[in-house]
């Protein structure tokens, strides 16, 4: 182990001290390393295990321990009845769930897909040079600083469907026929969610591109100029796959976030099954409701679905975290 | 042709600036609307108006007079800052051994760690509810300085592993030749070079924890324990037709305005902090 330790100053010294120096290293690092690795084991690796291992119980909020093992029965279990029919019960059969993975997906893919295009668009702005640069940059840092909580009521007096000054707004400039009941509305409320989620995301969006883009060598540009490329053709065959990497990971930062929302939609649309999410579903069970073991079992599955898209994205996309070594 | 061309380009600088300008707009205008809501009273509150109309202190007043707000206010300086404290302190050595220092299965680990901060909270919460009372801390500020670790460690291990990466080697040398120790070499040498790092780091941290929603909703449950963002949540009147939106504007713009100072003052640091790590690809 650690043969290369402090590789870089294999040249520097004699073989001898080399070897004890890299050892002194190795050691440090090693203990240096304990306990961040202890403190994530007691706060994620430990309770993670143990939140699976209660989806396979039968668990309630009130009987952690005395939870006995029932197999994949929180999952689906199925009972033939003597009519001959079959029942389905179980977390898998369970519409409510089903109905909180697509609202889950649907919210995920066009908050998204919202916030990469505005982003690359606000980012394409601040990457020009012009008067007041510095005051926009500022103005966008405020929704990303605006705690979640507080835009989602902030959001929601702003869309109130009697006093909100969207509704008003709205008529006055004849977009809208009558008010709108945005968050209350099953039709509205998926939107007024987006809305406020692309509003308050798209600047952290924004920044990450705008630093893939300041890192583009100007003089391409230049040379792009000379040849008299169009800017819209520059922007599709030079801005975007040298951009590439960082939306890359920027998208999945994004995405990971947004398959696990809970709060904005647990304060802006309560109970509202249109817009009732994986995560808000399964903290309802776990602590409302007290279906303990059921909601273990929806946190796992939400769980085991993003480490499967987490993995696909990164080997098929090829994205590279640039982490590890240089 | 010269002016045509002039025309065109007036028309684009034009429409530059109106895309500036909207960007702008959209991004202040909620939170100043939310200002300018707080500071009105009565049926005022049900007027809709674009600007200041009239200026009263009687949100902020009942805020600070009703409930436990002030209380809740405490608690999450409290838990935010005590947070922060752990993480930096065990997030420190432990990027050091990662950023300078070769070992086997280092990719690995940073690659675990960064997984991590990304995967969902909701899926350790049930285990996390059942370590939290068996330690005793359910329903205290403790129970949330435990679980918020699962979110500010991993963060600031990453951010602080790409900043140290990038100190030079020379520096390291010269110490080690000196005889200094990695500890030494911590302390003494990274250090000094380390407190913008740090400052933003923690500064993030802080943010991420002073905003955290679901842990706190589910550890505590009295209103003396408390965060803020539970108790804003919370705030309701006597039915769900009678919300005070005065006094929940009130609240959020207090808890709001040091947030906004302090990013728009490290404004520099927090972006360079931001996008540390994640895009280097």
């Amino acid at each position: 182990m650690a043969t290369d330790a402090l590789a870089p100053l294999a040249t520097a010294n004699a073989p001898k001290a080399k070897s004890e120096l890299m050892l002194q290293r190795a050691r440090a690092a090693r203990l240096f390393l304990i306990p961040m690795l202890v403190a994530l084991a007691i706060v994620a690796g430990w309770p993670l295990l143990r939140s699976i291992y209660f989806s396979f119980t039968d668990a309630t909020l009130n009987n952690l321990y005395g939870a006995e093992w029932i197999g994949f029965g929180n999952y689906l279990r199925w009972q033939v009845l003597e009519s001959g029919t079959v029942r389905y019960r179980g977390v898998l059969a369970d519409p409510d769930w089903w109905n909180a993975v697509w609202n889950t997906v649907r919210f995920a893919f066009w908050s998204v897909f919202w916030e990469t295009i505005l982003g690359m668009i606000v980012a394409l702005v601040l990457n020009a040079e012009f008067k007041g640069r510095g005051i926009v940059r500022a103005a966008i840092l405020i929704p990303w600083a605006i705690p979640t909580i507080v835009s989602a009521r902030m959001w929601s007096w702003m869309l109130n469907d009697q006093f909100g000054i969207i509704n008003d707004l709205g008529m006055k400039l004849g977009l809208l026929a009558a008010p709108v009941a945005w968050t209350a509305s099953a039709d509205t409320a998926m939107t007024a969610v987006l809305i406020v989620d692309i509003w308050k995301t798209t600047p952290f969006m924004a920044l990450l591109i705008l630093a893939g883009l300041q890192m583009i060598p100007r003089d391409i540009y230049e040379a792009a100029e000379i040849d008299g490329v169009h800017p819209v053709k520059q922007f599709f065959r030079i801005t975007l796959p040298l951009v590439r990497p960082a939306l890359m990971v920027a998208i999945i930062f994004r995405v990971l976030d947004a398959l696990r929302i809970f709060d904005l939609i647990y304060v802006l649309t309560p109970n509202s099954s249109a817009t009732k999410t994986m995560s808000v579903l399964a903290q309802e069970n776990l602590f409302q409701f007290n279906n303990f073991a059921e909601g273990s079992t929806q946190s796992t599955l939400l769980f085991l679905m993003i480490a499967i898209f987490t993995v696909l994205y990164i080997w098929i996309g090829k994205v590279n975290f640039d982490g590890g070594d240089r | 042709m010269g002016a045509t061309f002039d025309l065109w380009k007036t028309t684009k600088t034009v429409l530059f600036y109106a895309l500036v300008v909207v960007i702008v707009v959209v991004s202040v205008f909620p939170f100043y609307y939310a200002i300018l809501t707080s500071l009105k009273s009565g049926t005022d509150l049900f007027r809709v108006t674009y600007w200041p109309t009239s200026f009263s202190l009687d949100n902020f007043r009942q805020v600070f007079t009703q409930g436990e707000f002030p209380r809740n206010l405490l608690n999450s300086v409290f838990v935010a800052s005590v947070t922060v404290i752990l993480a930096l302190f065990l997030a420190i050595t432990a990027s050091f051994a990662l950023s300078r220092v070769r070992f086997r299965g280092r990719s690995l680990l940073l690659m675990t760690i960064l997984a991590v901060s990304m995967f969902p909270q909701i899926a350790v919460l049930a285990g996390l509810f059942e370590v939290i009372r068996f330690l005793g801390i359910y329903n205290t500020p403790w129970a949330l300085i435990f679980a918020y670790t699962i979110f500010t460690l991993p963060f600031t291990v990453w951010v602080l592993t790409t900043f140290m990466r990038d100190l030079p080697i020379e520096i390291e040398e010269a110490a080690i030749v000196d005889g200094a120790t990695p500890w030494v070499i911590i302390t003494k040498v990274f250090m000094p070079l380390m407190w913008p790092a740090l400052v933003t780091t923690g500064l993030l941290a802080f943010i991420a924890a002073w905003n955290e929603f679901l842990f706190a909703l589910t550890f505590t449950v009295s209103n003396q324990t408390r965060t803020v963002p539970v108790a804003i949540a919370l705030l309701s009147g006597g039915s769900q037709y009678e919300i005070p939106w005065g006094i929940i504007m009130a609240a959020s713009v207090i808890v709001t305005v040091p947030l906004v100072a302090l990013v728009l003052i490290f404004q520099r640091k927090i972006v360079s902090g931001l996008t540390a790590g994640g895009v280097k690809g």
